[in-house]
């Protein structure tokens, strides 16, 4: 036989058992899957924590998922409809930049069950998972605030949306919590999404905000905080990570990150399946959504006292006896300008 | 704004224009030879990646630099044949280039190193370090000039140094040898250098071989001395900055170190002060952001004297019809 004919019946072979397959799978057993915005899944940040939380939840069932990093924003509806039709349920889309596409999306597949971090769709099979960054950023402020000798802290946001002024303003609210004179410089990268990959822009917004006295510096901007920590780092001053612990980036010169446990709310999610349950869905410091990274890399730089005060403040929070005001509740901020 | 303040937002503006100026030089010497190349930004992209890789791997930063400027070089290569030995469109060889640099370069990054996209962080000789003038130590007690030449000239890469004393080299090159005469003739009228019996084929090629190089240092700049490594889609657009510099600078390689000075310190200005407060209004730093551009479309619009380009740029040369 020749090549090209045994390949041709192989192929048919293979298409064959691949339709029986998805026959039997569709009706016993659904896979769940995970769409990661723009910024990649080894973004180190964001994408990457829901990564490992689909990855966690793989190694302790044995599950597969299916995934797919997003290229272009044209690709968003298109792939939450390639999952839902491949029958995907449920499906996790980590980015608020979803939120117009499942909205138009969800209703056509009632029997799918969608998971959004970052934002609220309402709609009957779409569980919306909100953070309360405020609260983790009030957290590291504090932190910053106490660590800084020169009484002046400083933020780099990505994009200047509301959700990164919300991590500002939660920031500078703990700064001045600590220091009541401190003084607070946020800057904000850019204003389209490239402000998100731009390290060179967040090495000179770092050494712009050190030489007005910045001696914290806490950046919430994706791969641009790469570039963020490398020239605090370069420059001898703290820098604070987000989203994932990025304490190992820099030993001994990171602060502390600042951790939104989107990998938490993946598992969930995934754990839950088919029989999640839907609506809205808050994490904050009282469920572990969010909080601060201490490990080897930064124990020499926070000592007992910081890590008390910040501890203390972490459960008046949880109790709800001190409340973090929220920039998106009223787009403005009381310890801050924009 | 006190002096300091001065000093360090000119720093802060060398550091920012120096890829501006090497893309854009090498922009210039391509659109002289009648070349059009929107590929700088794919090219700068491939080069930052591939010396990022090669420092990372050898551990030497002088070898990621030749890694840059080859990765950067073949760009150059695919560019000039399909537009020069085939005729084709060159915006749309182009923008081919820099879909192919913004894939290739994190697929590559990712099948190498496993970090998704990026490469190892630089460390030690793996880096570009700031490298100290003679007498920048000495000199910096003396008021108004001794910071001025300690900060703002001495402490940069020593890739900036070469990104300046390119400009003279440049204008050497075009306007003093036999050569740059060639080179300008040929981005005006093929036909005329064809008929002295040069070769309009190789000349175009040599001046996409020396924008490759440009760009590849460009590219190296921001990725092995700027910052320690790659990201993906780290250029951010510069590439299309310097496009519009050269513009500016109406393809001359003085104007294009001013223009690109010019650029580099409006961002750096906007980088340090987010929203400018004068008097009554408020400039939004947005604003400061798109002044480049503007500025382009002003000059354009024939304020200031017309922006010419070379005659023949943009048309792939037929020796005959």
């Amino acid at each position: 036989m020749k090549l090209g004919e045994t390949f041709m019946t192989l192929m048919q072979k293979f298409l064959g058992a691949a339709a029986g397959m998805a026959l039997t799978a569709g009706a016993a057993y659904a896979e769940p899957a995970l769409i990661f915005d723009l910024g990649g899944k080894f973004d180190k940040s964001f994408n990457e924590s829901a990564f490992n939380g689909a990855q966690r939840w793989a190694e302790e069932t044995g599950g597969s998922f299916r995934e797919i990093e997003l290229q272009s924003e044209a690709q968003r509806e298109q792939a939450l409809r390639r999952f839902a039709e491949a029958g995907a349920n449920p499906i996790v889309m980590a980015g608020f930049a979803f939120a117009d596409a499942l909205g138009q999306v969800a209703a056509d597949y009632p029997d799918t069950k969608f998971t959004i971090i970052d934002m609220v769709v309402d709609a009957p099979n779409v569980r919306s998972v909100v953070f309360n960054e405020h609260e983790g950023s009030y957290l590291v402020g504090m932190m910053a605030a106490q660590a800084s000798a020169s009484g002046t802290v400083s933020f780099i946001g990505g994009m200047d949306i509301p959700l990164i002024r919300k991590f500002a303003c939660g920031y500078a609210q703990g700064a001045k919590a600590v220091n009541p004179d401190a003084t607070v410089i946020a800057n904000m990268t850019g204003t389209t999404p490239s402000a998100w990959n731009d390290p060179v822009k967040g090495s000179e917004l770092t050494k712009a905000q050190i030489s007005q006295g910045s001696d914290v510096v806490f950046a919430a901007a994706g791969g641009t905080g790469v570039g963020v920590l490398q020239t605090a780092a370069d420059e001898s001053i703290l820098s604070i990570g987000v989203d994932s612990n990025q304490n190992y980036l820099h030993p001994g010169k990171v602060l502390t990150s600042m951790l939104k446990r989107v990998d938490n709310a993946v598992y969930t999610a995934f754990t839950d399946g088919v029989d999640m349950e839907t609506g809205f869905n808050v994490m904050g410091l009282a469920n572990g959504g969010v909080g601060y990274a201490m490990d080897d890399n930064n124990a020499s730089l926070v000592n007992a006292d910081m890590q008390a005060a910040v501890d203390a403040a972490a459960a008046k929070i949880a109790s709800g006896e001190l409340a973090v005001h929220n920039y998106m509740d009223d787009d403005s901020c009381p310890a801050l300008t924009f | 704004m006190d002096f300091l303040t001065l000093i360090q937002i000119l720093d802060s503006s060398v550091r920012l224009a120096t890829p501006l100026l090497l893309a854009c030089l090498a922009g210039l010497f391509s659109e002289r030879a009648g070349i059009f190349d929107i590929g700088l930004e794919g090219k700068m992209l491939a080069a930052a990646m591939f010396s990022a890789a090669a420092a990372a791997i050898t551990g030497s930063v002088w070898l990621g630099l030749l890694a840059g400027i080859a990765a950067s070089l073949v760009l150059s290569g695919i560019h000039g044949l399909a537009s020069i030995t085939f005729r084709g469109n060159q915006l749309i060889s182009g923008v081919a280039i820099n879909f192919l640099a913004a894939g290739i370069t994190v697929l590559v990054a990712q099948s190498w190193f496993k970090q998704g996209g990026r490469t190892p962080q630089l460390q030690g000789d793996a880096r570009f370090e700031g490298y100290d003038l003679p007498f920048a130590e000495s000199l910096g007690s003396i008021p108004v000039f001794g910071p001025a030449y300690s900060e703002l000239v001495s402490g940069h890469s020593i890739l900036v140094y070469v990104a300046f004393l390119a400009v003279p080299a440049s204008w050497f090159v075009l306007y003093r040898t036999r050569f740059g005469l060639r080179l300008r003739a040929v981005g005006e009228n093929p036909a005329a250098v064809d008929t002295a019996g040069v070769s309009v084929v190789g000349l175009r090629y040599a001046a996409i071989a020396i924008c490759g190089v440009l760009c590849g240092i460009a590219g190296a700049y921001l990725a092995t001395a700027l910052q320690a490594g790659f990201v993906k889609d780290m250029t951010a657009g510069r590439g299309f900055i310097a496009l519009a510099a050269l513009i500016f600078a109406k393809w001359r390689p003085w104007s294009a170190l001013w223009t690109c000075l010019l650029f580099g310190f409006l961002q750096a200005v906007a980088l340090r002060y987010q929203n400018i407060d004068i008097g009554p209004i408020t400039l939004p730093v947005q604003l400061m952001d798109a002044l480049p551009y503007i500025l382009v479309v002003v000059i354009l619009a024939g304020v200031g004297g017309k922006a010419i380009p070379p005659r023949a740029g943009g048309e792939p040369y037929v020796k005959e019809r």
